[in-house]
């Protein structure tokens, strides 16, 4: 195997991780946060207070679980990857969230969402086609 | 107003936290053995440079901002608004990284955001 196409494979690999647990970790952080209400940064009692809330939630606690297997896998691609490359092919998480809601939870995904996921999809075929590395390895 | 200065740290410090992140793993040099030992040490080495600190800084203050905003609204509204950040993403990996972003890339970074614009409008 060329050591191109070596690249190609485990940035294609790291990305699927990303694309995988980025949107679960968001959607279980959603879920735990709306469990607890309102919540305040703008003093440090708001901060504590929201800090003790967050920390008592296994919901979060699954999500944060996720977001750092998602931070893993985008520490490691960034090590040989373009940051322009990663982040938008990452963008293929959209239509991967779109695709689930609509053949597996049975939502309904209106037109536009389904032309926004194929723009993401064509978006992320382009940027796939370029160098997934344009500068020198350090 | 709040939810705006919020929002403006999220896509801010977010993909600012990005590039410094970026910026400290190109300097641990490529990944090329993944297993768990070996992935300490990059990690390891990754945690004694510089920008690594700045860059998790930055993230952490987009991360509670996005909860600050998660316990006010809809995920499916405040996530993809964080799609603003694919234009600002491409341009710093130009400016502050070196990247080269061919005319080919920056197609598909448009392409990725008017797509996500309309999943945002779409799930409305």
């Amino acid at each position: 195997m060329k050591s191109g196409d070596a690249l190609r494979i485990k940035t294609y690999l790291l990305i699927a991780f990303m694309v995988i647990f980025g949107p679960l970790g968001n959607v279980l952080l959603g879920k735990g946060m709306r469990n607890m209400g309102p919540v305040s940064i703008a003093t440090p009692t708001g901060l504590v207070d929201m800090l003790g809330r967050v920390l008592t939630s296994g919901t979060i606690w699954l999500g944060i679980g996720s977001l750092c297997t998602f931070f893993l896998a985008y520490m490691l691609v960034l090590t040989w990857a373009d940051y322009s490359y990663v982040q938008p092919a990452s963008a293929a998480a959209y239509a991967v969230v779109a695709v689930v809601a609509h053949f597996m939870l049975r939502e309904t995904v209106t037109p536009m969402r389904w032309a926004g996921v194929i723009l993401i999809c064509l978006g992320v075929l382009v940027v796939g086609h370029t160098p997934p590395r344009t500068t020198e390895p350090s | 107003m709040h939810e705006l200065i919020l929002y403006s740290l999220i896509i801010g410090a977010g993909t600012g936290g990005e590039l410094c992140v970026s910026r400290a793993m190109k300097c641990t040099g490529e990944v090329k053995d993944f297993r768990p030992r070996s992935l300490v040490e990059v990690i390891s080495r990754a945690l004694r440079v510089p920008w690594m600190w700045a860059g998790l800084t930055l993230m952490a203050t987009a991360f509670f901002s996005l909860l600050a905003v998660l316990s006010r609204e809809n995920v499916s509204l405040v996530v993809p608004v964080t799609a603003l950040s694919y234009g600002t993403g491409a341009l710093g990996g130009r400016l502050f990284l070196g990247e080269q972003v061919t005319p080919q890339r920056w197609a598909g970074v448009l392409l990725v955001c008017v797509g996500v614009a309309f999943v945002i409008i779409g799930r409305r």
